[in-house]
């Protein structure tokens, strides 16, 4: 019977240091999420673009770059005071390591926002033709209409990089097996549909029917499939052990459960069948409803995500 | 030429003067450590038994630490160091995220990362570690790993079998040996860390990463600024038992 009251190995840890904690916390997670936003809405808008006459979407050349640049703008803000030293941010430009990332994340991220700045300028002032009339920048930007036609698909094939080199940033983080870089490429692909979804919602009052439908589609797949890979690392996991004991975490009596279950349900349950019902009745302010869920929800799932592998002891 | 360390574990009596010998050598801060030593407790009243194991950086052929660097602060030197220039660091953490044996911390008073170098500095004017010098029982073996008269080249053929590396599932090829371990003093899962049962109670996460007294809005204004308040209470300033939900660096 002894092998019901000594576990196999009964090494008990009598005397240590203190473990660091969480290193990366809520601010990462406000980049990752914000991130999805700005990526997100230019990739959604694409599609709806592609699918839909302008004339269906008014505004849309000016909101969704705009949308993009807010939020590209928080992701930026939060990365540079995330680091403890951010003036030297500037190092990334002046010493760049090409094997990180990170690296290869800011200098792209930054083309990125570089591109979406050109167009949220180009949009607004072409979508505004009385405001600032007398501005050389504005009229410029007027005159520079075209331009937006060129650099949009850059940005449509350069926001999918963007929006996936935070999961090799998770993967080169080889302290933390939770992270398998095929399944957070997809998470957050899923994630930027979703909050590119959910951002556009916000400015499609004007829009067709048909666009709304759209949108509400992307929403209710990407919410699914986000949602079925959850419940797949959740329940079947992995034949790791350390991911393992990371998802005691987010199992039952875990410091993180109540959190992950509060995200799948608010983030990913209920917006699925808002926005299912919503593409049987057109109906904007449930859709608006669903967009805010997904949003907060993918908030706290990616959360609980970021923070559970930091609470192991790695040594 | 290829530095390496090997610790045997049979002849660690848990003295810590390694730990003590590195803070000293290297100034470094209260809450944070480039070595320590740790207590395992193995068995069952009365059949029980102490094991000691230093832990340090392991100097990682493949070090992914070295790889997520984004400005290459952390970089190899020509002898196997993996060494860290923390004028460059910019504080990402990255390295922090990626080291799977927990070496490196954020140093309270720069701001940046920081780990156990070999005591680079000391080899270069053809000194031994500090840590090595100090034991008194000799279980820090350093040298050439690539000679092979050297001591501990020697000591890795004479115990072969025996030898370890912890985790050599990541692939990092640790250039850091362990004589005389075991799946309880290496492998930090197999341990249980369970509140009450410490020498100190409430030693479970810190609670800041960086400088506790550095706010995110210091890091802005005052970026180079070290702090006057550094003391004891600050520095030792653990979490209770399970607020180490309060964000850590945050
Ligand atoms: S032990 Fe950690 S800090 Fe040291 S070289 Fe390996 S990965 Fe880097
Ligand atoms: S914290 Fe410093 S040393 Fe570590 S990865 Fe970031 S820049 Fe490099």
């Amino acid at each position: 019977m002894v092998e019901h009251t000594v576990s196999a190995t009964q090494a008990i840890v009598t005397l240590d240091v203190a473990l660091p904690g969480i290193i990366w916390g809520w601010m990462i997670t406000l980049n990752m999420w914000a991130k999805s936003v700005g990526t997100g809405v230019v990739l959604v808008g694409a599609f709806l673009l592609w699918r839909h006459k302008k004339e269906e979407l008014p505004g849309i050349r000016w909101t969704m770059p705009l949308i993009s640049f807010v939020f590209l703008n928080i992701f930026l803000l939060f990365t540079l005071t995330d680091l403890h030293q951010p003036y030297r941010m500037i190092n990334i430009f002046l010493h760049p390591h090409w094997t990180s990332a990170i690296t290869v994340g800011a200098w792209m991220a930054s083309l990125f926002t570089l591109l979406i700045s050109i167009m949220a300028v180009i949009g607004f002032f072409e979508a505004h033709p009385n405001v600032r009339k007398n501005c050389k920048l504005a009229n410029l930007a007027r005159e520079k209409s075209a331009l937006y036609d060129k650099i949009f698909p850059v940005a449509v094939v350069l926001a999918v990089p963007v929006t996936l080199y935070t999961a090799i940033i998770m993967a080169e983080s080889a302290a933390r097996e939770l992270w398998q870089t095929p399944a957070e490429l997809m998470q957050m692909m899923w994630a930027a549909l979703m909050a590119g979804a959910a951002g556009l919602v916000f400015v499609s009052d004007k829009w067709s029917e048909g666009a709304r439908r759209d949108l509400a589609l992307v929403l209710a797949i990407s919410t699914f499939f986000s949602f079925m890979m959850y419940m797949g690392e959740y329940f079947f996991s992995f034949k790791s052990a350390e991911a393992e004991a990371t998802l005691a975490y987010v199992h039952a009596g875990g410091e993180y459960n109540t959190e992950f279950w509060a995200g799948m349900l608010i983030g990913f349950v209920a917006p699925f069948f808002i926005a299912i019902g919503t593409m049987k009745s057109d109906n904007k302010t449930l859709l608006r409803f669903a967009a805010l869920l997904a949003l907060i929800g993918l908030f706290m799932a990616k959360d609980v995500w970021l923070k559970i592998p930091q609470m192991l002891p790695l040594s | 030429m290829k530095l390496g360390f090997l610790v045997d574990l049979n002849l660690c009596m848990g003295c810590k003067g390694c730990e003590i010998a590195c803070k000293v050598e290297n100034e470094v801060p209260l809450g944070s450590w480039r070595l320590r030593v740790k207590y395992i407790d193995i068995g069952t009243f009365p059949e029980t038994s102490r094991s000691f194991t230093p832990l340090r950086c392991n100097h990682c052929e493949n070090a992914p630490c070295e790889r997520i660097c984004p400005v290459s602060a952390l970089h190899y030197l020509e002898n196997g160091i993996v060494n860290i220039d923390n004028e460059r660091c910019i504080g990402c953490a990255g390295c922090m995220m990626a080291c799977p044996y927990g070496a490196i911390y954020m140093d309270p008073e720069t701001n940046t990362a920081d780990k156990c170098t070999y005591c680079a500095h000391r080899i270069e004017s053809g000194m031994m570690p500090a840590c090595v010098v100090i034991c008194p029982v000799q279980a820090n073996i350093f040298g050439d790993i690539e000679d092979e008269s050297s001591h501990i080249s020697r000591y890795i053929m004479e115990h072969q079998g025996a030898v370890q590396v912890r985790k050599p599932e990541k692939h990092t090829n640790p250039k850091h040996f362990y004589v005389g371990g075991g799946t309880q003093t290496l492998d930090p899962l197999a341990q249980q860390r369970l509140e009450g049962y410490n020498l100190f109670n409430n030693i479970t996460h810190l609670e800041h990463v960086g400088d506790p007294n550095h706010g995110v809005i210091d890091r802005f204004l005052k970026p180079f600024e070290s702090h006057e308040e550094l003391d004891n209470k600050s520095m030792m300033d653990f979490a209770s038992e399970g607020a180490h939900e309060a964000e850590g660096g945050h």
